[in-house]
């Protein structure tokens, strides 16, 4: 719609808005992503050295980790405290494993008073569902075009 | 009696007889907290979903209304009341246990004023004599249905605002000069603004051209001056909007830096308790206007007031579909009789 | 010694990719939804072209803790399951090799919403 008596059209309109708004502070951003995203990473590996230090194989170790991961995430979030962590660290705490972890405990908490199986069960995967969706499809693919090249 | 092209005059010139608030934690924990009736501190306020703390909060909201007049009930002939959820189902359950005649409204953000409005056009029209016009919002129903979960871990942005917990509510009653009260002189009717802004997060954009919209028309309509005004106080627009809102104005030679304010600005003190662009919702405005713009009204700090309350008109079906957020403003001139 | 560089190239992996993350949520204002969507199809990807494995080779945990780790599972699975069963692979391999994470976060999640309520921030 271009507005008359705003004598701006949409772009312009739009353009004006970005040049006014309050930029997210990204230096600040980004440092607290990078600290906290590279200390997650640091717990993941010290689990996994960990478990290899007792014995299991690389593989069992790092997929004992990742569970691990996941089970901490899920109990902060249930406490309130991913949220909070998630607040200053942005994607520092979304992109780990753990993120996927609260995105998945997150919405099952919130949609809990809908019940159990439509409230809990269809809501847990409201984000993580197309995590699953895009990752099991890319790789889905992948392994087609895999396939076809071993093939010739 | 209609004025110009959108705008109502109130010949009756209806009263609003008394109001009431009703807040949250972090409405309570902000600046205008002694101006609240009632404040409670856990935002389920002693029920089990959101939803019904909403409510009861509405409930609450009415209920202390009917006791500083005092009336009871029966004696009310209408009530006009909405909030930001599907079907605005808060307002529905409230009313259900109030009984009294019902309008259910939606206008987004821009509810109170609206059914402030409607209020008064019944009261002047003659169809009632006590109306009570309500709106209100709560930070988790609406956050819930329009955004993410609350404890997924994301970082607000700057320009994102703050759904108020509060509801605020206002007795319309027949102007029979028993004793002096802030009057309904004016009210101006929006049009659907939409400047194309698609980002859920800065709501304050999407609106301000609504709010320009509707201020120029009033002031046409009733060829007043900006500064005849006291206070021209808008709803939600928060700190871009408002800024947004004094620049577009000023493009157009009227000068509201001096007397404007947003109700989203007011509720909290956004630097300390980290509110981002302020404070927004229905219950923003209901709440500021009827703890803290009328208590002004009436110790006659101010004495003439322009309300206009900014509402985003989406929903999330519509942002998945890549809409644009139409944009209303609605406005209602309260003024003290001389 | 040795251990103290690998945690630093897993700080730094790590950190980066989180990093890359920060930058397209401020730029473009990317839901946290689209983000990990965005990761877990790089990281297939990048799989899929043997560039994800050098990374990892690199950064260990750096890599594979973020969710793009998680794409990279599932490409490795499934190239892996080719290689030993053939054409099935395709359709078994991911989930399989993912199957730890994806159950454990489905049921610690199930329970701690149990014993959890939502509040005000």
């Amino acid at each position: 719609m271009n507005y008359t008596k705003l004598n701006m059209n949409e772009q312009e309109y739009s353009d004006y808005v970005d040049a006014h708004s309050k930029k997210s502070p990204i230096v600040k951003n980004c440092t607290l992503a990078f600290i906290v995203g590279g200390f997650i990473c640091i717990i993941g590996q010290i689990f996994t050295d960990i478990f290899q230090h007792y014995g299991l194989s690389f593989k069992t170790a790092s997929t004992y980790s990742t569970i691990l991961l996941v089970l901490i995430a899920a109990i902060l979030t249930a406490f309130k405290l991913y949220a909070k962590i998630g607040k200053f660290a942005g994607a520092g705490s979304i992109v780990p494993i753990t993120g996927f972890s609260n995105s998945i405990v997150s919405p099952a908490i919130e949609y809990k008073t809908e019940g159990v199986v439509l409230g809990i069960g269809a809501n847990m995967f409201k984000i993580a569902g197309p995590v699953l969706v895009y990752g099991i499809c890319t790789s889905t693919l992948i392994g087609i075009v895999y396939w076809l090249i071993k093939l010739i | 009696m209609k004025i110009g092209k959108q705008t109502l005059e109130f010949d009756k010139k209806p009263k609003i007889l008394n109001t009431s608030s009703v807040v949250g934690p972090k409405e309570a924990e902000g600046p205008l907290s002694i101006y609240f009736d009632k404040k409670f501190n856990d935002a389920l306020y002693e029920e089990t979903t959101f939803e019904k703390a909403e409510s009861k909060m509405i409930m609450t909201a009415v209920d202390t209304l009917l006791g500083k007049i005092p009336t009871d009930n029966s004696t009310i002939d209408y009530i006009f009341a909405g909030d930001l959820l599907n079907q605005c189902i808060a307002t529905g359950y409230a009313v259900r246990e109030l009984e009294m005649p019902f309008f259910g409204l939606y206008g987004a953000c821009s509810t109170f004023v609206e059914s402030l409005i409607l209020a008064s056009s019944f009261i002047n029209a003659n169809y009632g004599k006590k109306i009570i016009a309500t709106a209100s919002s709560h930070f988790c129903s609406s956050e819930r249905q329009f955004r993410l979960p609350l404890e997924q871990g994301t970082q607000r942005t700057p320009s994102q605002q703050w759904t108020v917990t509060a509801c605020g509510a206002a007795l319309v009653t027949k102007n029979d000069n028993s004793f002096k009260c802030p009057v309904v002189t004016y009210a101006t009717v929006g049009k659907i603004v939409d400047m194309g802004i698609k980002d859920i997060a800065n709501m304050g954009a999407a609106m301000a051209p609504a709010a320009f919209d509707t201020i120029i028309t009033h002031l046409e309509d009733t060829k007043r001056r900006p500064d005849y005004y006291d206070l021209i106080i808008t709803g939600d627009l928060g700190t871009l909007g408002s800024k947004i809102l004094i620049d577009l104005l000023a493009g157009h030679g009227i000068d509201i830096s001096t007397n404007h304010s947003d109700c989203g600005k007011l509720i909290f003190d956004i630097e300390a308790q980290d509110m981002h662009a302020g404070g927004s919702g229905c219950g923003c405005c209901a709440s500021v206007f009827s703890g803290y713009i009328y208590e002004l009204l009436k110790t006659k700090k101010i004495n003439k007031v322009l309300l206009i309350a900014t509402g985003a008109l989406m929903s999330p079906t519509s942002l998945g579909q890549g809409e644009s957020i139409p944009s209303i403003a609605h406005a209602i001139a309260i003024e003290n009789e001389v | 010694m040795d251990l103290i560089l690998t945690y630093l190239k897993v700080f730094v992996t790590g950190g980066l990719i989180c990093l890359i993350g920060q930058i397209l949520i401020d730029k473009t204002r990317l839901t946290p939804a689209r983000i990990l969507v965005t990761f877990v199809t790089a990281g297939a990807i990048l799989t899929g072209l043997g560039i994800y494995q050098y990374i990892v080779d690199f950064g260990s945990a750096g890599a594979t803790v973020p969710i793009s780790g998680f794409g990279y599972s599932l490409a490795k699975g499934v190239i892996q399951e080719i290689d030993k069963i053939g054409f099935l692979g395709i359709f078994t391999g991911g989930v399989k090799a993912t199957a730890a994470g994806i159950a454990a976060a489905v049921f610690f999640g199930y329970f701690c919403a149990l014993f959890s309520k939502s509040d005000i921030k």
